[in-house]
């Protein structure tokens, strides 16, 4: 266990912020809640007293349900909205429509919004606890940390191990909230993909850029695969998917080319035949669904360490 | 000026614990359909000796013991500056229809037995649910709870501390009583 107890932040808006110590005592808790919700009975009362919204102003599922179940599982009151379906449609404004929210005393808010910045927009406004659910392009830190969680899982302690991260570097969340939780927790960092898919200052990061998946793939302890995100990108990056597939696909005959064996990671959704054929998702390396299980302990330990002292 | 007094020293502990495990068999006796249980983290540390003097006495090949972290389930949790952190629970069997005996190293408060109760309410429903404590602080406490075995019985004011020690951890089996909070810090 590690030896702070509290957070050094009043909210989880990206990993950025946070330091080593938050990061392994996010990490920490989450064992303890691993247990929890593999118990017959899954449910502990620690935040019984609590009311989280759910603001989903983007699409998803796998962090939703991921965070709705690591809220009810801490007992707490649950309220899940999503933009399609409000008034967000008339024209009211984030944070009208928040401090609507928080009127009704909630106590935690859990945003996802397409636009970059709108959680540390909203942590200047309001008083709720804020927990980034992915803000545009920029952070996703409860999937940086459940990937961190997973890889700490297969490889032990993070520190010098060698990570890539391929794919759609440019349009990624989950790629930044990585970089910086990796790099943090001491790992060596490798981004892969088309130059244009690579962001051009993404060295200063401290990372490494390569464009062969192979050679990636043979330096590697772990890689995490990224979707391509076509709803993000205005113009071509690439001549087609099927090139994408081409040069950047990673496919069964690919990792048993490998001598060694390499943990393969994504944030799903996935796009089969893209970036990983299914042969090479559903193999024996691929730890895809204990991510999404690893997901709702890392997000119980978030919610329980932000959750704090009762006003 | 030093405010701490052992009230328990490295003799009386060894004869003390020698007592409760005696206790527990004249009441238990073999453990048929009876499971021990420590409250993490300091009870742990009383169970576990319990637990293997209890194997010696009684020669049996194995008894079902179960170490489990209550701090999800305490009521006081967000009271605090700091949250709880937790250790680890390992209860690898249901405590349907058994007699449960629970293991703290102090009875204070009554809070902490209080959110075993409800922890222990997960793993199934007990036919009874016991209690040991090596250290019963009387008068202390907060609820109508009560140690059906008792090591030693003290009484000391609320602003007192009681602290116990054991060899493998702290370097001597003992137990220390602060006349105040504040003193144990230092």
């Amino acid at each position: 266990m590690s030896q702070a107890n509290s957070l050094s932040v009043p909210h989880l808006l990206g990993i950025k912020d946070l330091t080593k110590e938050d990061i392994t005592l996010i990490l920490d808790t989450a064992v303890t809640f691993k247990e929890v919700i593999n118990r017959p009975v899954k449910k502990v009362p620690s935040l019984r007293d609590l009311t989280v919204a759910n603001l989903f102003f983007e699409d998803s599922t796998r962090t939703r349900i991921s965070f709705e179940l690591a809220e009810k599982r801490l007992s707490a009151d649950v309220i899940n909205f999503s933009a399609s379906s409000s008034s967000v449609k008339k024209g009211e404004t984030l944070l009208d429509t928040v401090n609507n929210i928080l009127a009704m005393k909630v106590d935690m808010i859990v945003m996802r919004h397409p636009a970059p910045g709108a959680p540390h927009f909203l942590a200047r406004h309001i008083s709720a606890r804020i927990l980034n659910a992915g803000d545009g392009t920029h952070e996703h830190p409860t999937q940086a940390l459940l990937d961190a969680y997973s890889m700490r899982e297969q490889l032990g302690d993070l520190e010098g191990k060698k990570i890539a991260i391929v794919g759609d570097i440019l349009h990624s969340r989950v790629a930044l909230s990585n970089i910086f939780c990796l790099k943090k927790l001491g790992a060596e960092v490798k981004v892969c993909g088309p130059p244009t898919l690579i962001p051009k200052y993404i060295t200063s990061l401290g990372v490494g850029v390569e464009h062969d998946v192979e050679k990636t793939l043979r330096w590697c302890d772990a890689a995490n695969i990224l979707r391509i995100q076509l709803e993000r990108q205005d113009i071509k990056y690439f001549p087609s998917l099927r090139e994408y597939a081409l040069y950047f696909g990673i496919d069964k005959a690919l990792l048993n080319r490998l001598d060694k064996p390499v943990v393969i990671m994504h944030p799903g959704p996935i796009n089969r035949g893209v970036e990983i054929t299914s042969d090479a998702a559903d193999s024996e390396h691929s730890i895809i669904l204990q991510q999404v299980e690893n997901g709702v302990a890392v997000r119980m330990a978030a919610l329980y360490l932000l959750a704090g002292k009762r006003q | 000026m030093n405010q701490e007094r052992i009230i328990l020293s490295q003799e009386r502990f060894a004869l003390t614990i020698e007592r409760l495990c005696h206790q527990l068999i004249e009441h238990f006796d073999r453990f048929e359909d009876a499971c021990i249980i420590g409250i993490q983290p300091r009870g742990v540390l009383l169970s576990d000796r319990i637990h293997a003097r209890l194997m010696q006495l009684l020669d049996a090949p194995s008894l079902l013991y179960g170490k489990m972290d209550i701090t999800f389930y305490r009521d006081d949790y967000r009271l605090r500056s700091k949250p709880l952190l937790p250790s680890t629970t390992s209860m690898d069997f249901q405590v349907d229809n058994k007699n449960v005996l629970l293991i703290d190293d102090v009875l204070y408060s009554g809070r902490t037995v209080q959110a075993a109760l409800a922890a222990l309410n997960d793993y199934g429903r007990p036919r009874s649910v016991e209690l040991a404590v090596l250290i019963d602080r009387r008068f202390n406490r907060h609820l109508p709870i009560q140690a059906d075995f008792t090591g030693m019985a003290i009484d000391a004011l609320d602003q007192a501390y009681v602290q116990v020690e054991w060899a493998h951890t702290d370097g001597e089996d003992r137990v220390l009583l602060f006349a105040d909070k504040k003193d144990r810090d230092k």
